[in-house]
Parts: C-alpha cells; structure tokens; sequence
C-alpha cells in the first residue's frame, strides 16, 4: 500500500518505537518563544540536564510584545521579565534568538518560513498550537506543551503516538473575493472543530494546489481549530519557488539534492486515508463566524442557524446575535488584521488594493499588525503604509497583539472586532470582546464601511 | 511495559480516587477559558490556581459570580465533570498548572482535545474520557446530589458512581498508564535513548 505525504516524513524521523507503546520522533526544528519556554528552561536547569541540540532552536519574542514604541523599555514589568528571561537563557544555551526590534523579530510562523527555516519534509514543533501553519511546506508540524518542550530541549525528541490520517480535497475555481482564510473556515464550519482531533489532515485538490505559499500557510494554521494537530499540502514548484535563496535555505547543489528528495514526499496514489472530506471550491463564499468558537462560521449570503442547545445558546448571548439573522449591517467598531493566520505581505497587498483610495469610517479603530519585521519593512517598501497612513488605518509594529490580547492591544467589553486572527472564543480579544473571524478582504471592507457588507455585491 | 526503567520525578503518582466531582456542563471549554492570556506572564509553573476559569469565576468588578459552579458551596472535590471536547485552543500547559494547582487530579469529559489531553497526563492530572450518554448521567446525578461519589480506578481503568451499579470502563495508552501510576515522566526515559537518538542523526544526513 502506498504512503501518505505524512507517512513518509512522520517514517523518516522515528528513531525508536516502545513495545504496545508511542514512538520516539525526532526532531528537526524548534521553534520557541517567550511564553511557553521559561519553564522549560527552568525544568532542564533544575535537573541538571543540558539542552542537546541548541543549534536546531531558534527563538523569538513576539506573544506579549507591545506593538508601538518598541524601541522603548517595555512599560509592564511581567511582560519584561519574561522577555528578559527569554534574552538570558538563550544567551546561556547559545540558542539563536530574534529579539524585539532585531530585523528578523516576528511571530514564530511567519518569521520560520520567511527566513527559509521551515523546509519541506521536515518535523518541526513549538510551543504555540499555530505550529500547524508550517505545514504549508510539506512538514509536519505540531504544537507542544511546555514539558514536551523541555522533552525535545534534553533530547531533540518526542514521545508520540501516531495520529491517524485525513484528507480534505477541495476541487474547483473559488469565486471572486474568496481568499485562503475562507476556504479553512468553510472546511472547519462544515466538519465542526473536533473531526480533526487524533488524525493530521492533508488538503489536497486543485484549490490548494493553485494557491500561493501565504495561502497555504493561513489553511495550514487554521488546521488545529478543526481539531487537528496539524495539517499539511505537498511541496510543490510552488513551495520549492518560495524556499529558495532564503536566508537558511539550502543553497546551491545542496538546494538541487533537497528539491530532489522534496519531489518524493507527496502521497502515493494508492495511499489510503482513516478519513475523507471533499468540498466544491464553486461552494464557498466569504465567511463570517457568529459564535465563540471557529466552527460557528456561516457564509456572508447565509442567516445565523436556528440550532438550540445549550452551549449554541450561551455562544449567541455571549456575542449578541440573535438566531435566523444576517450579519451584513451589523456596525463594528474594531478591526485587526494581524495574527499568524493573516499578517503576510499578501494579506496587507490584498487590504491595501480594497482600501486604495477610500477612506476608514469614523466609527472604526482599524490595527494592521504585519507579522514580522520583514513584512513590516515590505509594507513600507511596496508603498502600501501610504495607502494605509491616507485612509486612517493604523499600522503598528509586528507581534501576536490582538489575536490574544496579552499586551494592551485589547478590544474593549462588549465590542465587535472583525478580526483575521484564527480564534473568537470568549475574551480572546480582550475581556467581553466579541470576535468574528474573517479574511483581510472582509477586513479591510468592513473598516471602510463601518459595518459589515456583502463583499461579493461591490465585486461583481 | 519494555525496558523503561526510570527514577521518579515531581509527577505525582495516581492509582484510585474516590471523591466528589464539580459538573462544569458546558461544551468546548477551551484553554483560553481554563486560563486567560493575561495570566500566562508568570516564569514559574506555580500558583495559575487562584485564575483557573477566571472570566467566568468573577464578574468585570471583581465580584464573585455565584451562579459559576465553582463557586457554589455544594459542590467540591478534586473531579471535574466537563462537557464535550474539552480543553480545546491554544496548547498552552498552564491550563493544566491551573487545574492542578486548584486541585483537581481528574477530568472527566466525552472528549478532549489532543494536546490538552497530553499536557494533562504530563502533570499528573488524568482525563478520563467516557461516552456521552456517561457523561450525562453523572452530570445529573452529582447535579442533583453534589454528595454523589465518583470512583475513578486507573488500574483497573473504571469509572463508577458509587452507591449505583453505573460504571465504565475508559481508554487509556498502556504507557501514559504506566506513568502515571509510577509518576514518571518521559525526559528520563528519552534521556536514556540518547545513543539510539544520536545514532540516528547520522542517517539523516541523507536527505
Ligand atoms: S498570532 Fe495569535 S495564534 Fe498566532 S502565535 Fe500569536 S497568539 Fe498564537
């Protein structure tokens, strides 16, 4: 039988396997931050244990950055200690660490891929859930604990049971104004936010095979909020196009000898999976979530579902949507386009072409958060922060910021952010803060018109 | 289980609990609800307990919200009686440090999320998963008698309500077990791979 684009990486990094019991993995790339790590670090210490391999971590500082005035010393002393920390135990381990202000700082995932970490046929894991997004690339790619953390610090290793396969194969052209961010939020309000728990999912179909590395990235992330540990398309020109020459890329023949072995990963024909999904690309619209979960996303032509139990209820009250109604003209005050799922320069092109030209209404708080320092530079390079600056967008420096709201980039009780981050569950945004997750696109609509509109009506 | 030989460590060991369980009967409890962002600043793995379920403990003003079940005085115990997929989001373990350090040593739910679930076992705490008709009759019948005692057998891999011949068996990996009835952790064992692991590193110059 064959393989699974995910059998084979998962085949090529097990170093061991326990009798009736998980296997040990190996692991290519850790990535870190300053949340989840201190810990870890804290752990190793107390135990006397070296960290085994520090040239395969790299770390940045990028969940509870402030995202202005960053060249100052940050104001909240938690956040700086934490920070602080980071800075001394990657100093003491010899670990590589993009700190706040370097010009490789970012959020994890989109700083990894951009610098040519994240390869194809790699394992990579960090401590951060998104770590699904480097399965753009054809990685495996998974999100820890803090001890599984600690774990692959002493021993580049991971204790690990295989999950089991699934594949979502999307075939057809998506309409107009259908970005990536719709396409995972379709799949995820079609199979619910647990199908995807104990399997990794592949996508498959014309759908992904024709969108660009950025878009792969933003399914790729959402993949845990399906559940899914992980999710992953296979390497392709396009993925070895968009690795190449980058600062830790394999150059030269060594590049050849990688894009050779790259070629061989895709599932095999004859590969079978626990599990199948396949959508009509030509079925999906821009989307909406109603709720305070990713699963609650309706298309913008649809009306709230009229479900009723309990927690579909509290979800309703909590964001104050009543059942059977539209969200278009619904006014919102707040908008973020940030967050790993969507801070790529695509995503700031993308706004920027809607946003040309017009203005912000006046209702709007409207926060652009690049991912990175290289986005951020690329912002200003490609002449967009002046279209953002004329129309009365904000654009702040890079970090997580308002997807978690860990730093003062907080949406305030009761609000309605539209927002390109990956999770609305209660208080993610900010304590009472009600998200509805949509794709820049729907972003930047709504912070032109003060209210949510139906995006396909100006496109068509 | 072969050759896993290992000292113990600060995992605490887990065989049997009888005790009385909380009913948290609400769906997609997520990590962000266990413990908000706003409390994961801390370098230490100590003290998340006194913010576990923070936004729904207290109100805006800091008061005591006496309608969470939390906070009612019937119910008490070192077991959580949640509903579906719980523990779903964000990987963050200071969601289990939160549990744990406000004492809980069970979880019971018809699901938990994948990585929820691993943190748990890695701090001592067991998740216990049972089907949802289970989980329905325990959260009537601790609901309607909070002195309802609940035997969870880790060996024997049971749950019971006891004073009733309801019980269940539940799944669990043969090793997670393993460790847990000992309190080991997996940083030993993978420590004492080390020649295979650093063996294996030179097959992967390969590719
Ligand atoms: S942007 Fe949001 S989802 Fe992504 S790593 Fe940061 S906090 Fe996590």
């Amino acid at each position: 039988m064959g393989k699974t684009l995910f059998d084979k990486v998962w085949d090529a990094h097990v170093v061991d396997t326990i009798d009736n019991g998980p296997q040990i993995l190996y692991i290519d790339k850790h990535l870190i931050h300053e949340v989840t790590s201190p810990q870890a670090f804290n752990e190793l210490e107390q135990r006397n244990i070296p960290i085994f391999r520090p040239d395969q971590i790299v770390a940045t500082a990028d969940h509870n950055t402030p995202t202005i005035n960053q060249h100052l010393p940050i104001k909240d002393a938690l956040s700086r200690k934490q920070l602080e920390q980071l800075s001394e135990n990657c100093i003491k381990n010899n670990i590589t660490l993009y700190e706040l202000g370097h010009k490789y700082n970012g959020i994890v995932h989109v700083m990894a891929p951009e610098l040519g970490i994240t390869q194809p046929g790699m394992t990579i894991v960090c401590g951060d859930s998104h770590t699904s997004t480097h399965g753009a690339f054809g990685t495996i790619a998974f999100g820890i604990g803090t001890s599984q953390v600690a774990q692959v610090f002493a021993s580049q290793c991971l204790l690990l049971t295989k999950p089991k396969s699934l594949r979502v194969t999307v075939n057809g052209t998506l309409k107009n104004g259908v970005l990536p961010k719709d396409v995972i939020l379709y799949i995820i309000s079609k199979i619910g936010t647990n199908a995807g728990t104990g399997y990794f999912c592949e996508y498959a179909g014309d759908v992904f095979e024709n969108m660009s590395m950025e878009g792969r990235m933003t399914v790729c992330n959402m993949s845990i909020e399906m559940g899914a540990r992980g999710g992953m398309i296979a390497p392709d020109e396009t993925t070895f196009e968009y690795v190449k020459g980058r600062k830790f890329a394999p150059k030269g023949e060594e590049f050849d000898q990688k894009v050779a072995y790259w070629k061989t990963l895709p599932t095999d024909e004859d590969a079978v999976f626990d599990k199948e999904y396949h959508f009509d690309a030509a079925d999906i619209e821009p989307m909406l979530t109603y709720g305070t979960n990713p699963g609650m996303g309706i298309k913008i032509s649809e009306f709230i579902p009229e479900t009723s139990d309990a927690s579909f209820d509290k979800a309703l009250e909590y964001m104050d949507f009543k059942k059977g109604e539209t969200l278009i003209g619904k006014p919102i005050n707040f908008v973020f386009i940030g967050s790993c799922t969507n801070s790529r320069i695509e995503d700031f092109r993308i706004a920027a072409n809607y946003i040309k030209g017009k203005q912000k209404a006046d209702n709007v708080t409207a926060w652009l958060v690049p991912g990175s320092k290289q986005v951020e530079a690329q912002i200003i390079e490609e002449g967009l922060k002046s279209i953002f600056d004329d129309a009365g967008f904000e654009l702040r420096q890079p970090g997580c910021s308002a997807c978690l709201a860990m730093n003062d980039d907080k949406i305030p009780q009761g609000e309605y952010c539209v927002s390109t981050s990956n999770r609305n569950f209660e208080g993610r945004q900010g304590q009472g803060a009600r998200t509805i997750l949509a794709s820049p696109l729907m972003a930047a609509a709504t912070a032109v018109e003060g209210k949510i509109i139906d995006i396909t009506k100006q496109l068509n | 289980m072969s050759g896993v030989e290992r000292r113990e460590v600060n995992m605490e060991k887990f065989k049997t609990l009888t005790a009385t369980a909380i009913p948290l009967d609400i769906e997609n409890v997520d990590t962000d609800q266990i413990i908000p962002a706003r409390f994961l600043k801390a370098t230490n793995r100590d003290g998340f307990g006194k913010n576990v379920f923070r936004d729904w403990r207290f109100q805006k003003d800091g008061s005591v919200n006496t309608n969470f079940v939390l906070n009612q005085p019937q119910f008490e115990g070192p077991i959580l009686v949640a509903g579906d997929n719980f523990g779903c989001g964000s990987s963050r373990e200071h969601a289990a440090w939160a549990l744990t350090d406000y004492g809980f040593k069970v979880i019971v739910s018809s699901f938990f999320a994948d990585i929820f679930k691993g943190n748990a076992l890695n701090n001592g705490l067991l998740p216990v998963q049972v089907s949802p008709e289970f989980l329905k009759e325990l959260m009537t019948t601790i609901t309607a008698d909070p002195k309802t005692k609940i035997t969870v057998d880790l060996e024997a891999q049971t749950i019971g309500i006891d004073g009733s011949n309801h019980s269940e068996d539940f799944e669990i990996d043969a090793y997670k077990k393993t460790c847990m009835i000992n309190g080991y952790d997996d940083i030993d064992y993978l420590l004492s791979k080390k020649d295979s692991i650093e063996a294996f590193e030179k097959t992967l110059q390969e590719y």
